[in-house]
Parts: structure tokens; C-alpha cells; sequence
């Protein structure tokens, strides 16, 4: 989707301004788009967490959301559909002090590359994985995938989706996430504090963001604008502040249903990272 | 890090079933051990691989042995993920690589091809077996050739070199970290089953004696760096992630600094200099074996184990009297072209590849206007025989159509 | 000069070992050249199974076995395959109780008990040392120095008196 590349910037600069790569700016996301604001969140929570600016590394993939490498000023990678989190996970491997967070959508995440989910969170690879879950491939004009709700129409479900989508907090949890979460864009200042509290932390770490997609998903779902979008989110949201596991399953989406928010997992785990550091301590030990 | 929490075994490791454990000195290697221990001499600390007939060896020597030289291995989901991860790897300077055979040299393809538009240095080892598809896991091929050139969509020029040995194995591979390295590409190492699992003796020089090369680096201040603007040899210095460059990397068609900029304008500019990178530095990668070519008037051309029977061939035929050579490009991709068109006597060539044709169409096309150029192959499965490409070298040249 | 040997057998009776450890003597205790190839199927055990290596004292062209000088039958499945070659070979060495040659192979083979030698040091595993030993003394294609280096440096530390006991007693078959 264009932007409207007429709305000049306006002359102050904004707080996060030097953490932008402004000249870039205005973003390539519509109005109403909710990617913003979790690029905002997330900014914010590395100033919060006093992650050093050098330190910072950004994976994304291929679509609307992995467009974050373009506008936020770190170092920053764009590379193939799907395929974030091993790129991050030879990265985070090979510079342990690096703060790498791999930001994509939900088809990139879910559907090409589901598979590099399931086994980064098995092996708790150090990464945070962000998705923004907006429910459609956005970028290339609304087809469905693996986040869209059952029923709900899209360029490619014209006739309603006759699959059942992925409940991505409980694929997170079953597969060995140490921190999975999900809030709306609705939720900024839970999500700015989210983000405050994770960037900084060990483990395979999975926040989902519900995200309005107002020129596709919302259009064609009848949903409406970005911000009847959010009075949608606003009207249906539930927050729980912690799900046990075996509830986990009761935070499916469906169409016009109550959506759970929350932090839903909070535990520790080895990391890989850990483990193959004793891995290094007995080949060298027994072998020096 | 977080204190340990409980002493765990490490992963069982596959070891190989001859237990040795060579560092330097003469040893008795297969060609995929060679490499391995080619790698680690290059300073390759990272390794991210999926297990397949017959590059399996590769891993299961770098299981071992990277953990003891203070590196990582990791056992990733696929070869999608192997490919990508080495990637992430080589951005923060790390020297890594992969290995694999067909079925997961194919996978690799997507990622291949954002390492050459990136330009993120790697290094790929594809131990060729017979295809297409499973084909045939345990015996030999030289069929991925023209994948290996042509392989990832888009234009782009790809190193590929071929070793007929372990020695060979190992010491390409070195070359294969110096040459990623030093023109910030991917290298394509293209052994075959044979030499992957033939032994032989590997000399392994003390450390330092074999050079290695490191790549260009950014030296300017953040604020005068560009993350893509090439040097005079075509070559953008790299700043690795970590050093507060606040670099951009994309797979989409970019800028100087790594902008996407998806027009024809920064495509012209883009993608003729990740071709001119390559074809103007041959010095950086060409070798080249020639046997007995000063007056050779027929040439065998092979690569890989199909070069030493054709050496055998070169030697029986010389017993014959005939005026045989051996042109082995040693980097095959790209094709010695000129050195080829140099050797003035020569007016047939006989090229032996263990496929239906790939290599021969390269050839063909360079020394077709002057000189007969006939294939010896077969489709996979065995070692093609001094006598079968004698024959060809022998056979009266075809009348002209 | 150049000597092709095959060993020949089924999988899990180190045939492919034996094949490591002459090539070995050969590449690190002497001057010489020697190239090593093996068959690989599907199967990690049983099945058939044969080791080539190719020792010369010019660097070896073509590793490829066709015509093997010396030829070492260790199932009765290989010799059968083999017998052909072992008809042409200038050398053939055989384990007595496992194989069964024809008359006009027979007559020149060393047919030998590596089977039963091992089992009379009470390892069994042993028996392709034992033939390594006789194959070493019958060949002459190696000093028997550097086999006995090789072997030493391939077996693990606790398994290696009784190998070494295995060889020697092969050597005086």
C-alpha cells in the first residue's frame, strides 16, 4: 500500500526523531495502519530498558511489518520471507551481546515460516519475536493465511475461510516459549511497558500484536476504518493478566468473539545459549 | 548468562566410524573430514547444517570439533534455515559455512540468492550425488553444476570451485573463506560423493602458514559510512552489526545505503556491479590445473573425480602417441575462458562431467567457434573410466553438418 | 608401481576399518601413496560391504578398483561376487570357515582362520586384524612397522594390546 507521499513532515522534530531514520520517513504503512505503534512500543522499550543503541539488531522478513528495518535506526536487517528468526538466530549465536529482535508479520511468521518458529522457541534460542498479527497478508492486497479467523473473507476466502487459524500464544507455549504475550495496539502503554520489560531478558521471548488492517482486512471483513477497527479490539478485548496453561486454549480468535489479552506465559527455561556453553566447556576440557 | 542449572550430557555426537582425531601433521582423511578441518584452518567458527548423504560427514566432523576450538555448531529445523542462519552469522564478522547435497543445495537457492545481493561473505559445500530429486543418495554425481551457477533466481555470478581431492578439499577450502571473504560473496564449494568420502593423505600445515584473508571493513565514522558503496575493486567495505553503523541490509534492490529503491535507475547501477565484483577480480579466485597442455592438440576438460581419470586417459593416450591434455578448471565458475582460448594448438575437446551435459555447454560456447568439443558423461552413479574418455579423445572427428 | 586391493564382506566385520588402517599405514608411515573408497549402501550393518585402496609410490590417478591385485573374501556372498576377480587376482586371501572358493581359486589362495584365531583370543571383533596381520605378511605392499603404527593410532587405547596380539597372530598364520 502507498502512502500519501504529499503530507510533508512537520518541522519539529519528534523525541524519537534520532531514533529514526527520518529521512525515510513518512513510512509506507496506510492510515490507520497499527504498525507504527508497535514500532513506537518497541523503540520505546529499548530507551526504557537502557539497551545501548549499538547494541540494538532488527530481523525482519518480507511484508508490511518487516518494513520496521527501514524506519527504525539500528542495525538492521531485511531479509527473506519467513525467514527472520534463523537469520537471527545465526546472528544472536555469533554476537551473544546483541539485543536481536526478529519483527514480522503473521503470514511470514506462521505460514513460510512456521517451521522457524517451532524449533527456535523448542531450543530457547536468545531472540524476541514479534508479530504483528494482522489477521491477512496486508501488503499485497488482503489474502488469507494462517492467522485468518475462520469465516472471515479475504481476496483468496472469497467465500468465507474455510480453515481454522493457528491460536498463536498457545503454538508459543506448547513449543517452549519462556515469554509469550499478546496485546492490541489499542494497549500502547501496556505494550511500551511489554516491551520495557523483555527486550533485556534470556530465552525465546513472543509478543503478538493485534493489528488493524484497515484497507484490506477491516474493508473486506466490514470491520471499517482503522479506528472502528480499535473501537472493535476496544469492545471485545479481555484482559487477563496471567492464563494458566490449560486455558491457553481459550484464547482462540473468532469473528465478533471476545479477544483475550495478557501476558500468558512467564517461566524460566535453559537456553540454548546455555546449554552449549558447557557443550564448548566438556569438547575443551576433555580434550586440551 | 544464568548460572547452570543442571549438569546436562551434551547431544550424542555421530562420530564418524573411523576414530582418529587429527589437528595438523599428515594425516589420512576423507575429502568431507578435509574440508571440515579446512574450515576450522580457515577460521570458520559457525556451522549450520542439516544432515544429508554424503556431506553428513562434514557436520558430524564440525560437531566435534568446532565445540573444542571454541565454536558453534547448530543442527537447524532445515537447509532454509542453515542457509539463512549462516547469513546472520557472517554480519557479525563470523566466518561460517554449510554443506549439504542436492536436495538441500535446491532449498538453499532462496537464501543463496539473498546472500549475493546482500553481500554477506559465506561459505556453501554441496558434496554432489546423483539426481535429479533423491536420486541416488550414496553414489556419485557432477549434476548440480549448472545449479550451482545459475541456481537462485535473478542475475548474479557465482564462484564455484571443485576439489579432486581431500588434500584438494581442504586446501579449497580455505581458499573458499579467503575469496568470500575478500569480494564479500558466497563460494560455492562443489565437491562430489567420491572425493567427499575417498581417503587420502592430508598434509595439515601449522597455523599461519596458509594465508588467510579477512574482509574489507568499514574505517570512516558512522555519520561518512554507506553501507553499499563499493571501493575501487568493486567492493563495499563491511561494518559488521554491533559497531553502532546502524547498517540496513535488504534482499530488495537498494541504494548506496541500503535503501530500497526498487526502480530500474538503482537496479542498473546495483546488479552490474555484484557481476563486475566477480569478473574483475579473477586474480582474487581463478586456479587452474593444466597436465601436458604445451602441445596438446586434443584437450580433456574435467573437474572434480572425473580429472583424474582424465588424467589417466591423458597418459594412456600419450602412450599411444597422441597429443593429449588436461585443462581442470579448478574454479569452474566463473570459466577460465581465456586461459582455454590461450592453448592455440588445440582443435578438439573432449569434456568429462558425471552428467547429460552442463559444464560442456560453457565450453561450447567458449571454444566452439574453433575447436570440436565433444561430452563423456554419464547420468550419476559411477566414476566415468579412463577408457570411455580415451575412446572419446580417440573417436574420428564428426564430419561438419 | 600400482596395487589395487579390495576387502571384501558383510557390514559390521570391519571391513571398511581394515581398508582405513592400510591406507593409513601407507599415507602417514611411508612415502608411498594410497587412496581409500568404499561402497555405501542403506544398511549400517549386514548387507554387503567392500573397501578399496589403492597404494602406489607415484600419486594415484584414478582410485577407481577394477582389476584388484590383491582380493580379501570374508563372507561367502562377496567371494561369489568376487570370484571372477579373485580368478585374475595375484593375490587372494580368504577366511577358511566362512568361505568356500572354487577349486582353481582355491589352489592359490591363502585360505586362512581369522574367524577362529579371534575367537581363540576371545574377541571375536578381532578377526579383521588377525587378517590384517596376514594379508601385511602375504602382501608385502607395506612394512609391517607401518601397519602396526596405523593400528595402534586407529583402535581405541583400551582395545589395543589385544589388536595388537590379533595382528601378530595373523602375521604368523
Amino acid at each position: 500500500m502507498t502512502a500519501n507521499a504529499e503530507v510533508a513532515l512537520p518541522p519539529e522534530l519528534h523525541p524519537y526523531d534520532h531514533l529514526l531514520r527520518s529521512a525515510d520517513l513518512p513510512t509506507i504503512w496506510c492510515p490507520g495502519c497499527g504498525i507504527g505503534t508497535a514500532v513506537g512500543a518497541l523503540i520505546y522499550g529499548f530507551e526504557q530498558a537502557g539497551v545501548p543503541k549499538e547494541k540494538r539488531v532488527i530481523v525482519g522478513g518480507i511484508g508490511c511489518s518487516s518494513r520496521i528495518v527501514f524506519y527504525a535506526k539500528t542495525d538492521a536487517y531485511h531479509t527473506t520471507h519467513g525467514r527472520t528468526i534463523p537469520f537471527a538466530t545465526g546472528l544472536k549465536l555469533c554476537n551473544p551481546s546483541l539485543n536481536v529482535v526478529a519483527f514480522a508479520g503473521d503470514g511470514d511468521l506462521f505460514a513460510i515460516g512456521g517451521n522457524h518458529f517451532i524449533h527456535a522457541a523448542r531450543r530457547n534460542m536468545d531472540i524476541l519475536v514479534v508479530c504483528i498479527n494482522n489477521f491477512n497478508y496486508g501488503m499485497t492486497g488482503g489474502q488469507g493465511g494462517p492467522t485468518t479467523p475462520a469465516g472471515a473473507l479475504s481476496t483468496t476466502t472469497p467465500y468465507g475461510n474455510p480453515e481454522f487459524p493457528f491460536n498463536l500464544p498457545n503454538l508459543a507455549w506448547a513449543t517452549g516459549a519462556t515469554y509469550v504475550a499478546r496485546w492490541t495496539t489499542l494497549d500502547v502503554r501496556r505494550l511500551r511497558n511489554t516491551f520495557a520489560d523483555v527486550v533485556n531478558r534470556h530465552g525465546f521471548r513472543f509478543v503478538e500484536i493485534l493489528t488493524p488492517c484497515p484497507v484490506s482486512f477491516g474493508k473486506t471483513n466490514k470491520i471499517g476504518s482503522g479506528v472502528e477497527e480499535m473501537e472493535y479490539y476496544q469492545a471485545l478485548e479481555v484482559l487477563k493478566s496471567r492464563v494458566e496453561s490449560t486455558e491457553i486454549t481459550k484464547t482462540d480468535i473468532e469473528l465478533g468473539k471476545p479477544i483475550v489479552v495478557g501476558t500468558f506465559v512467564d517461566r524460566e527455561r535453559e537456553t540454548f545459549r546455555e546449554r552449549y556453553v558447557r557443550v564448548v566447556a566438556k569438547a575443551r576440557g576433555s580434550k586440551s | 548468562m544464568s548460572e547452570a542449572r543442571s549438569v546436562t550430557e551434551p547431544p550424542n555426537l555421530i562420530l564418524s566410524p573411523v576414530w582418529d582425531r587429527p589437528r595438523t601433521g599428515t594425516q589420512f582423511l576423507s575429502g568431507d573430514h578435509a574440508c571440515a578441518e579446512g574450515a576450522l584452518y580457515a577460521g570458520c567458527r559457525f556451522f549450520a547444517g542439516y544432515p544429508i548423504t554424503p556431506a553428513t560427514e562434514i557436520a558430524e566432523r564440525l560437531a566435534e570439533r568446532l565445540p573444542e576450538v571454541g565454536g558453534q555448531y547448530i543442527q537447524m529445523e532445515d537447509e532454509i534455515a542453515s542457509m539463512i542462519a549462516i547469513l546472520g552469522a557472517s554480519v557479525t564478522g563470523a566466518k561460517s559455512m554449510t554443506a549439504t547435497s542436492g536436495p538441500g543445495f535446491s532449498l538453499m537457492m532462496e537464501n543463496l540468492g539473498l546472500a549475493y545481493m546482500m553481500e554477506v561473505p559465506t561459505v556453501v559445500v554441496d558434496v554432489q550425488r546423483g539426481g535429479p530429486s533423491t536420486g541416488l543418495p550414496t553414489t556419485v554425481g557432477q549434476q548440480d553444476m549448472m545449479q550451482a551457477r545459475f541456481g537462485p533466481h535473478g542475475d548474479f555470478t557465482s564462484i564455484s570451485l571443485s576439489p579432486q581431492s581431500p588434500q584438494e578439499a581442504f586446501n579449497l577450502t580455505i581458499h573458499a573463506f579467503n575469496v568470500a571473504e575478500r569480494l564479500r560473496t558466497p563460494v560455492l564449494l562443489m565437491m562430489d560423493e567420491v572425493v567427499g568420502h575417498m581417503h587420502e593423505r592430508v598434509v595439515i600445515p601449522p597455523p599461519g602458514e596458509i594465508p588467510l584473508v579477512a574482509r574489507p571493513r568499514a574505517t570512516v565514522p558512522p555519520e561518512e559510512y554507506h553501507t553499499y558503496r563499493p571501493g575501487p575493486d568493486l567492493v563495499p567495505p563491511m561494518a559488521l552489526a554491533g559497531e553502532g553503523y546502524s547498517v540496513l541490509f535488504t534482499g530488495l534492490t537498494h541504494d548506496e545505503d541500503g535503501r530500497p529503491v526498487t526502480t530500474y535507475a538503482a537496479q542498473k547501477v546495483l546488479v552490474p556491479r555484484l557481476r563486475d565484483k566477480i569478473l574483475k577480480n579473477r586474480d582474487v579466485y581463478e586456479r587452474l590445473g593444466l597436465y601436458k597442455t604445451e602441445d596438446a592438440t586434443t584437450l580433456v576438460v574435467a573437474y572434480g573425480i572425473t580429472a583424474r581419470s582424465a588424467r589417466r586417459a591423458v597418459d594412456l593416450g600419450r602412450e599411444k602417441g597422441l597429443a593429449l591434455g588436461l585443462f581442470r578448471p579448478i574454479s569452474v565458475w566463473p570459466f577460465p575462458a581465456e586461459q582455454l582460448r590461450s592453448l592455440k594448438n588445440v582443435t578438439k575437446i573432449v569434456v568429462a562431467e558425471i552428467n547429460l551435459g552442463q559444464v560442456v555447454l560453457e565450453v561450447r560456447r567458449i571454444a566452439g567457434p574453433y575447436a570440436e568439443v565433444v561430452h563423456v558423461g554419464n547420468p550419476g552413479g559411477q566414476v566415468i573410466s579412463p577408457e570411455t574418455i580415451l575412446e572419446a579423445c580417440m573417436s574420428p572427428r564428426r564430419a561438419k553438418p | 608401481m600400482r596395487k589395487e586391493v579390495r576387502f571384501a564382506g558383510f557390514g559390521g566385520q570391519g571391513v571398511i576399518l581394515s581398508a582405513f588402517i592400510l591406507g593409513r599405514a601407507v599415507s602417514v608411515h611411508t612415502p608411498m601413496h594410497a587412496t581409500m573408497t568404499q561402497s555405501y549402501g542403506p544398511e549400517s550393518r549386514g548387507g554387503s560391504c567392500e573397501a578399496d585402496v589403492v597404494v602406489g609410490d607415484a600419486e594415484i590417478d584414478t582410485p577407481m578398483v577394477t582389476h584388484p591385485d590383491v582380493l580379501v573374501l570374508l563372507s561367502q556372498e562377496a567371494a561369489t561376487k568376487h570370484m571372477d576377480q579373485a580368478r585374475a587376482a595375484s593375490l587372494v586371501l580368504s577366511d577358511v570357515d566362512l568361505v568356500h572358493l572354487d577349486d582353481d581359486v582355491a589352489q592359490k589362495a591363502h585360505q586362512l582362520p581369522f574367524t577362529r584365531t579371534a575367537d581363540g583370543l576371545g574377541r571375536r571383533i578381532v578377526a579383521n586384524v588377525v587378517m590384517l596381520g596376514a594379508f601385511t605378511n602375504a602382501s608385502q605392499i607395506v612394512p609391517r612397522e607401518a601397519m602396526e603404527a596405523a593400528l595402534r593410532e586407529t583402535v581405541k587405547a583400551s582395545t589395543r594390546e589385544l589388536n595388537m596380539k590379533a595382528f601378530d597372530a595373523g602375521a604368523r598364520l
